[in-house]
C-alpha cells in the first residue's frame, strides 16, 4: 500500500509505528551535519514532554496503596465493562455504516461531495456536548426523528445503553470514514477495474478486492475510533444522561468521582489508561506492522 | 485523563503564584479594612461611600443560584461603576472541588453546607460562611402535568421518566433525603450533573418529571410545572456563602456578599422563590 497524503493517512501512519521511509536517522542528537537541527529537536523534546507529563503525573499521584481497593468496587466494574462493550458496539456500527460511506466518497462522483465529506466529518470538529444537543433535537423523545420512532416503535433513546451507543457513534465515525477513505483514495483502483473486466459485479469487486486490499486501513480507522469511543464523555452525559450500569461509562464515573473523591478519580483513569494502552498494543502487533 | 492531570497540575502553580501575590496584596489591603466596613454597611441604600471599588470580582455560585445572582451582579455593577462580576454556576461540588483544585475566585456560594465543608476543611476560606438562603424542593412535571404527578409517591409509578440530581450534589442529596425519610424507593433515569441538568431534561420532554429546586421550577417559567410535595420539609437546604483566602479582589468580595444579605439582596432571592435563611 502507498502511503496516503491526507489526514487520515497520517493517523494510519502514525498507528504503524510512524511513517519509516521520512524517518529522521539522528546520528548524535544535536550533532551537526545529517542530525536533527536543535530548532525542531528543541520544540519536538517540549512536546513529547507535554504529551507525556501529564500521563507521569497520573501514575505519579496514583494511590497505589489503595489501588486494589478502589478498584474491585462493583461499581467500577459495571462502568469498565459498560464501556468497553458501548465502545465496541459503537465501533461496529460505524464499520457497518462507516465503511460503505467512506467508499462512496472515495469511489462515486457526485454533486456535492465535498459538502457531504465536510458534513459527515464534522462531529471530529463539534464540541462533543453540541453533538449531545443535537442528538438529542434528532434522537430524543422529543426530537424530530426520535418523536416518530417512540410513537411507531416505542423506541426511546435517550437514558439508554443503546442512547450510550448512538452518541458514541456519532463522534467516533467520521474517524473510521476519514482513515477508511483515505486508504481507499491511496489504493489503486486498476485492481477493481482488473477485477471488472473478468465479470465482477462492483459490489463482488469491492468484498473480493478492495476489501482485502484496504483492510489495513480499516483496522486503523477502527481503533481510532474505538479509542475515541472509549474516552467519550460530553455527547454521553447530554445524550444519554448517567446511571450506573445502563448510561455510566468509564469517563462518567472518572468525572462524577473527581468531585467526591480524587484519588478513585486516579485510580479510574489509570484502568482507563491502561486499557487503551493494551488495546492499541495488542492491535498494533496484529495489524498495524504488517505491511 | 489527560485532563484530569493537567486540571490538578496547572492550578496549582496558579495557586502558588497567587499566594505570593496575596501576599504582597494583604499588606495593602488590610488597612483599607476599616473604611471599606463602613461603607460596607451603606452599600445597600446607597453606594456613594464605596465608589472606590474596582476591578472583576469573581463569583462561583451553586447552578440555583443562577438567576437571582445575575441579577445581582448587574445591581453591583450598576452600583459600583468600575467593576465587573463575573459568575461560574455549577453543581456546588463540583465547584468546591475546583476551588481546592486552586481555581481563582473571590467570593463561593454553595447549595449545601457539606459542600461548603469541602472549601473550609481545605482551608480555602476566610472566616465561616453565612447562611444567606435556603431552598426547597419541588417536583418539576412536563406543562399541564399529563402524568398527573401529585406527590412524591407518584414518581415511583413504573413507566415514568424521572431524573434526579447526582447524590453528590446538593439537589440531589435532599432528593435522597426526602425519599429516605418516606421510605420511597425511586430508580431515576439519570442521575444529573447539576440541577439545571435535571430541570433541562424536563424542559426538552426527555424526562417527564424531575427533582429540583422550587427556585428551578420558578425560573423555568411555564415551561415546566410545579408540584409541591409535603416531605420537601424534611429536606430544605441551607446555602452558605463565604469569602475565599485566595480572593484577589476582597473588597469587592466582602462588597458582594453584603449585597447578597442586604434587604435589597434577600429581596431579590426571595422574589426568585428562595426561603428566607
Amino acid at each position: 500500500m502507498t502511503l496516503p497524503s491526507d489526514k487520515s493517512g497520517a493517523a494510519t501512519d502514525t498507528l504503524r509505528g510512524g511513517p519509516r521511509r521520512r524517518r529522521v536517522r539522528t546520528g548524535g542528537i544535536g550533532g551537526g551535519g545529517r542530525g536533527a537541527p536543535l530548532p525542531l529537536l528543541v520544540p519536538a523534546l517540549i512536546g513529547v514532554a507535554f504529551l507525556v507529563v501529564p500521563l507521569i503525573a497520573l501514575l505519579v499521584r496514583a494511590p497505589w496503596r489503595s489501588l486494589p481497593e478502589l478498584l474491585t468496587s462493583a461499581e467500577v466494574w459495571q462502568a469498565l465493562q459498560l464501556s468497553l462493550v458501548c465502545a465496541t458496539a459503537a465501533t461496529a456500527v460505524s464499520l457497518v455504516i462507516g465503511v460503505p460511506l467512506a467508499w462512496l466518497l472515495a469511489r462515486v462522483e457526485f454533486p456535492g461531495r465535498g459538502l457531504v465529506r465536510a458534513l459527515v466529518t464534522l462531529p471530529l470538529v463539534l464540541p462533543p456536548v453540541v453533538g449531545g444537543v443535537a442528538l438529542l433535537m434528532a434522537l430524543g423523545r422529543n426530537g424530530i426523528v426520535g418523536r416518530s420512532l417512540d410513537s411507531w416503535f416505542g423506541i426511546t433513546l435517550p437514558f439508554t445503553t443503546a442512547g450510550v451507543v448512538v452518541a458514541e457513534a456519532f463522534v467516533a465515525m467520521p474517524f473510521l470514514v476519514i482513515s477508511v477513505e483515505g486508504t481507499l483514495r491511496a489504493a489503486d483502483p486498476r485492481f477493481e477495474e482488473a477485477a471488472a473486466t473478468l465479470g465482477a459485479s462492483r459490489f463482488t469487486a469491492f468484498r473480493r478486492v478492495t476489501l482485502p486490499l484496504i483492510a489495513p486501513g480499516i483496522a486503523a480507522g477502527a481503533v481510532l475510533a474505538w479509542a475515541r469511543a472509549l474516552g467519550e464523555f460530553g455527547a454521553t452525559i447530554t445524550f444519554a444522561g448517567n446511571f450506573p450500569g445502563r448510561t455510566q461509562t468509564m469517563p462518567l464515573a472518572v468525572y462524577l468521582a473527581l468531585q467526591s473523591d480524587p484519588e478513585a478519580a486516579i485510580a479510574l483513569s489509570l484502568v482507563l489508561l491502561a486499557v487503551s494502552v493494551a488495546v492499541l498494543a495488542g492491535l498494533r502487533d496484529r495489524w498495524m506492522t504488517a505491511g | 485523563m489527560t485532563r484530569t492531570a493537567r486540571r490538578t497540575r496547572r492550578p496549582m502553580q496558579v495557586a502558588a503564584l497567587g499566594a505570593t501575590a496575596l501576599l504582597t496584596l494583604s499588606a495593602c489591603s488590610s488597612s483599607d479594612d476599616s473604611s471599606s466596613a463602613k461603607s460596607d454597611s451603606s452599600a445597600s441604600a446607597s453606594a456613594s461611600a464605596s465608589d472606590k471599588l474596582s476591578g472583576t470580582v469573581t463569583v462561583f455560585a451553586a447552578a440555583s443560584l443562577k438567576e437571582s445572582f445575575t441579577t445581582l451582579g448587574e445591581q453591583f455593577e450598576k452600583d459600583h461603576p468600575g467593576t465587573k462580576v463575573t459568575f461560574s454556576f455549577g453543581g456546588s461540588d463540583s465547584l468546591a472541588s475546583s476551588i481546592t483544585g486552586g481555581a481563582p475566585a473571590d467570593v463561593f456560594a454553595s447549595a449545601s453546607p457539606k459542600t461548603m465543608k469541602i472549601v473550609t476543611d481545605a482551608g480555602d476560606a476566610t472566616g465561616t460562611p453565612a447562611t444567606f438562603v435556603r431552598n426547597q424542593l419541588e417536583i418539576a412535571t412536563l406543562p399541564g402535568n399529563p402524568d398527573k404527578i401529585a406527590s412524591l409517591k407518584d414518581l415511583t409509578k413504573s413507566g415514568l421518566k424521572v431524573v434526579l440530581c447526582d447524590k453528590e450534589v446538593p439537589c440531589g442529596a435532599a432528593a435522597q433525603k426526602a425519599l429516605d425519610a418516606s421510605k420511597l424507593k425511586l430508580t431515576p433515569v439519570s442521575y444529573e450533573q447539576d440541577v439545571k441538568a435535571a430541570l433541562t431534561k424536563v424542559e426538552l420532554k426527555e424526562a417527564d418529571a424531575a427533582v429540583v429546586y422550587k427556585t428551578d421550577v420558578h425560573a423555568a417559567g411555564d415551561k415546566v410545572e410545579g408540584v409541591e410535595f409535603p416531605e420537601s420539609a424534611d429536606a430544605i437546604n441551607e446555602y452558605p456563602i463565604v469569602q475565599l483566602k485566595d480572593a484577589q479582589n476582597t473588597e469587592a468580595a466582602k462588597a458582594f456578599i453584603a449585597l447578597v444579605q442586604s434587604a435589597a439582596g434577600q429581596q431579590v432571592l426571595t422574589e426568585a422563590g428562595f426561603l428566607k435563611p
